[in-house]
């Protein structure tokens, strides 16, 4: 197992709150899966090229035309908090 | 004999003769579903007023007209709910159609009720939905696989005539086979995943879940094409999927993986499939032994590949514009609360996994060389089909196994996914259909047997499939409910 696998800063980078039994519990669970995943490096693929994709599709083009979407108010209408048609946050600036 | 029970093609041709109508087979689903679904849990929600609007005014000359299919709760339906079964999108409502809908919508069906399935499709047993477990018809003890666990329960249980699942690692084929219905995940790219909630863009593919193969390319034709939506989805010519039902097998080879065909596969599970591949045999088909070299590395790489997507997807809930938001006064502590709070176990473990693999350092030792043993498992594939028209295998390495067993043991969870990884993978096309029964404390479980297609190949994949379900009728044998 990669003993560099940190649960608690993984976390922050993908911004989720853990407690402290999650942390606990999905280092040692997930420490499995890596030990699992290490398989991997017993394969030679020193001459393969990465598939990122099932089929190989690149720069995929249409004409630049504006067309009907949502309105204002359909895309407003989801939002936990909203006021003179913008989505309202915490303030980021002091 | 119920509406409910019927396939599609054959609730159609009762709506031709007019023994039957839309309102009708709508007024006979939502008798069935009070009758059952309490127990069963296949449905998250659903809106018989709207469908019976719908039934009313339905064109039955169209090619799916009038006939209800049911929607896992991850495909978006204008002004439907759609939860993922996530507490993060409680309250959410769709306000647009996902293409599959609208093709559904052109074609005359009418998408009715929204199927449980494992939060954000993360699963394999539908116990990680955060609206509780779906119970496998056959067993309410065991599970119906999933991730889409309620669409297969739904069809299985005759609450639906047929639904739509999605299926990234194995989520509509798992559990087909542990309900004992049939399940079709297209070739990648045959069907558009706009308004599908995205969990793993490379592997997501949208497919039908039915009672008959027949059916399953009756749905599939509708919902095929290309999508300008959908920048993956190809313009490849849309054939027939039904085209070939019927003809014989002369001349088709099926092969038979080595490493498919393992200890640690279920006894009774190994014994039915290798009677399928006699019975194929009967049937005028070759069976020939194949080799996929990679198998064995297939899990990792979907846990690596898949976990890695999903992290990215899933950054998009952070409670700004949509879903659950946590009460605070600071941004960065709402985002990393918001999601705490609406996501399950299983998808914050996936999130950190993906995280991690795809984080500064460790990118090129986990993600990028998973790429590159993807790349060999394709040419697996690849190159088994220079040899054979399909692969035969087991769907999964046992059936429907009892909730709770597992829930709690990620690892033993992933590999049940065991033998429908490597499809997705690949990018081609899968079928499960049913093909017998193991006994197990005394009950009768399905059994379901893969068919791996060429890319692109679903009229051939189905003609392979259809010879079979027509002259065994496992396709018949339904759950005493």
């Amino acid at each position: 197992m990669d003993d560099q696998f940190n649960v608690r800063y993984t976390a922050q980078l993908a911004r989720l709150d853990l407690t402290d039994a999650e942390i606990e519990k999905f280092q040692s669970q997930l420490g499995q899966v890596l030990s699992h995943v290490e398989q991997l490096r017993k394969v030679d693929v020193s001459a393969v090229a990465a598939t990122a994709h099932a089929n190989a599709v690149t720069n995929v083009f249409r004409a630049d035309e504006s067309r009907p979407f949502f309105s204002q108010e359909t895309v407003l209408s989801n939002a936990p908090r909203s006021a003179n048609g913008l989505i309202v946050v915490p303030k980021v600036i002091e | 004999m119920s509406l409910t029970s019927l396939s599609i093609a054959e609730l159609q041709a009762q709506f031709r003769s007019g023994a039957a109508s839309p309102v009708e087979a709508i007024d006979a689903l939502e008798a069935r579903i009070a009758a059952l679904d309490g127990r069963i849990h296949g449905y998250l929600s659903r809106d018989f007023a709207t469908a019976r609007a719908l039934a009313e005014k339905a064109d039955i000359s169209l090619p799916l007209g009038g006939v209800p299919i049911a929607i896992k709760d991850v495909i978006n339906v204008k002004g439907e709910p759609c939860t993922a079964a996530s507490k993060i999108l409680l309250g959410y409502t769709s306000t647009y159609d996902a293409t599959v809908i609208s093709k559904l919508r052109a074609a005359g069906a009418i998408p009715f009720g929204r199927c449980n399935l494992d939060e954000f499709a993360m699963g394999s047993s539908t116990e990680n939905s955060a609206f509780g477990r779906t119970m496998n018809p056959w067993d309410f003890s065991r599970v119906p696989g999933g991730s889409s666990g309620g669409s297969a329960a739904v069809v299985a249980a005759d609450e639906a005539f047929a639904a739509l699942g999605s299926d990234t690692g194995g989520s509509i084929r798992q559990p087909a086979a542990l309900c004992g219905c049939v399940g079709l995940k297209p070739t990648y790219g045959r069907v558009s995943r706009f308004g599908l909630i995205a969990f793993a863009s490379s592997l997501d593919q949208i497919g039908p879940f039915t009672k008959t193969v027949r059916d399953a390319g009756l749905l599939t034709n509708v919902i095929a094409g290309r999508d300008t939506m959908d920048s993956t989805s190809l313009d490849v010519p849309v054939e027939d999927a039904t085209a070939l039902l019927g003809q014989d097998l002369k001349g088709v080879k099926l092969g038979m993986p080595r490493e498919y065909f393992i200890s640690g596969i279920d006894p009774q599970v190994d014994a039915a499939v290798r009677a399928a591949c006699k019975h194929y045999e009967s049937l005028g088909a070759e069976i020939v032994e194949v080799s996929l070299p990679h198998t064995e590395h297939a899990v990792s790489v979907y846990y690596v590949i898949a976990t890695a997507e999903a992290s990215a997807n899933l950054a998009r809930f952070d409670g700004v514009r949509y879903g659950h938001r946590a009460q605070t006064e600071n941004l960065l502590e709402m985002y990393a609360r918001s999601r705490a709070e609406g996501f399950g176990p299983e998808v914050k473990r996936r999130i950190i996994l993906g995280t991690y693999v795809l984080s500064s350092g460790y990118y090129d030792a986990y993600y990028l060389r998973a790429q590159k043993v993807r790349t060999l498992i394709r040419q697996d594939f690849t190159k088994a089909f220079e040899q054979v028209d399909a692969i035969i295998c087991p769907t999964s390495p046992e059936p429907a196994f009892k909730a709770g067993d597992r829930s709690d043991d990620p690892m033993k969870m992933y590999l049940a996914d065991i033998f429908t990884i490597a499809c997705n993978l690949a990018g081609t096309c899968g079928v499960s259909l049913p093909c017998g029964f193991a006994t197990t404390d005394g009950v009768r479980l399905p059994i379901g047997v893969q068919l791996i297609g060429q890319p692109w190949k679903e009229a051939r994949l189905l003609q392979i499939a259809h010879a079979y379900e027509q002259s065994t009728g496992w396709h018949k044998e339904r759950p005493a409910l």
